[in-house]
């Protein structure tokens, strides 16, 4: 008879004595300051701001969802996967475009209030929540659906691996709209194009499988289109995807060229 | 009860002050592109011999004066060169300060009124600067009296 052996516990079920492994997550007070706006009250927008504590761990969003369930529930953002897959987040957060959900606290200044704001450019519907729909209006604009000619294969469209990498960058994108809100001239009278729409049909124009980049090339070589990119870069610096997006506006803006002349 | 009617908030509908009003195809925007880098390669080149030719050659900045325009404006290449610098700096300009005004005036009637006198400036320099190129006299005839310099010919 054989003596039962005794099944050791998986190292994450042991029950570790105080003090003893990844230790406290440090914590800190910050002032939160969000931009306010509700149509139905004032047409002035305010300041509210709020001291919380805050985990090394935590992100903007997290002070944000804090304020919310905790603080003031009548606090409007837009959040869905929060974890910088869906885009749905964008906002102004100490002056620059970025995803709360990817923002840690930790990172920024926490001696200073932080400054969430809408993005900018685009209407605001209340609080941190714009209308999205002008961006959107764009972004249809540029045909972003595979257009082909010829007879449809029987089996899948094949394409190099060459062929793939081309538009590999612009293929990133979530439609945050961080780019677009981010470009001074789109502030101007929000008739640029702006660089999503132009990332977007990127990743078309030079997909060896799609037919139908002429068309978007004529459709953004148009007095709102990539000619009105200043190369300011920031939309580089917003994109929470790193998309080289001045990069992609410069090689269609070379697409339209080589095509022409 | 007569359940009301809600408008769906998300019927497509986009805030009118951003529905472009009229596709302008046409290149326009793209010559007006090219031209910027183009010609600012070209003015560098230009306005770099410009300024050598006048200030570092010779006897340096002390040799401009009247008499030297007047000697560079005798050659037909120096009339050219800076024929060609003058249109081409005055377009360039004038394109880059357009751009600037498209960029930063929000309304398109303030748009067209600075766009105007941009363009007015702009025509005027240039065919008074074209004018004084070619028509210039070093040694003019005023009522009668020869304004004679040294480097006129003695008639």
């Amino acid at each position: 008879m054989s003596t039962p052996t005794i099944e050791k516990e998986p190292a994450s079920k042991v029950e570790l004595p105080a003090g003893v492994g990844g230790g406290e997550i440090p914590s800190f007070d910050i002032t939160l300051k969000v931009r306010r706006y509700n149509p139905e009250v004032s047409d002035e927008a305010h300041w509210d701001e709020w001291q919380l504590t805050m985990y090394g761990t935590d992100r903007v969003l997290d002070a944000l969802h804090k304020v919310k369930w905790e603080h003031d529930g009548s606090v409007s953002f837009r959040r869905s996967c929060a974890h910088g897959v869906c885009g749905s987040d964008a906002m102004r957060i100490n002056g620059r475009n970025r995803l709360a959900c990817k923002t840690l606290l930790k990172d920024l200044d926490t001696s200073k209030p932080i400054l969430v704001e809408p993005i900018k450019g685009l209407p605001v519907e209340k609080d941190l929540i714009v209308d999205m729909e002008p961006f959107f209006q764009s972004y249809r604009e540029i045909m972003p659906f595979l257009i082909t000619k010829g007879h449809e294969p029987t089996r899948e469209r094949l394409q190099s691996a060459e062929d793939r990498e081309r538009y590999d960058d612009t293929t990133k994108c979530i439609l945050c709209a961080a780019c677009t809100s981010s470009c001074p001239v789109f502030w101007t009278d929000g008739q640029y194009f702006g660089p999503a729409a132009i990332v977007n049909a990127h990743r078309f124009i030079f997909d060896s499988r799609d037919d139908a980049g002429d068309m978007r090339l004529e459709i953004l070589n148009d007095k709102e289109g990539v000619w009105r990119c200043r190369t300011t870069f920031n939309c580089s610096e917003a994109c929470p995807r790193g998309i080289q997006v001045t990069k992609a506006i410069s090689e269609v803006k070379q697409a339209i060229l080589t095509r022409r002349i | 009860m007569a359940v009301p009617t809600v408008e769906s908030p998300r019927s497509g509908r986009v805030s009118p002050g951003y529905s472009r009003s009229r596709s302008s195809r046409g290149n326009f925007e793209m010559g007006a592109w090219l031209f910027m880098r183009l010609s600012g390669v070209v003015l560098v080149v230009m306005i770099f011999v410009h300024l050598w030719t006048s200030m570092v050659a010779g006897d340096g900045i002390s040799q401009v004066d009247f008499g030297f325009v007047a000697g560079k404006w005798a050659s037909p290449v120096w009339q050219i060169w800076d024929l060609v610098m003058l249109w081409l700096a005055m377009l360039h300009g004038t394109n880059g300060v357009r751009t600037i005004i498209n960029d930063y005036a929000e309304k398109n009637s303030t748009r067209m009124w600075l766009k105007g006198v941009l363009y007015t400036a702009t025509v005027v320099i240039i065919l008074l600067g074209t004018l004084v190129i070619f028509t210039f006299d070093p040694c003019p005839v005023i009522d009668g009296v020869a304004h004679v310099a040294s480097y006129c010919p003695t008639a």
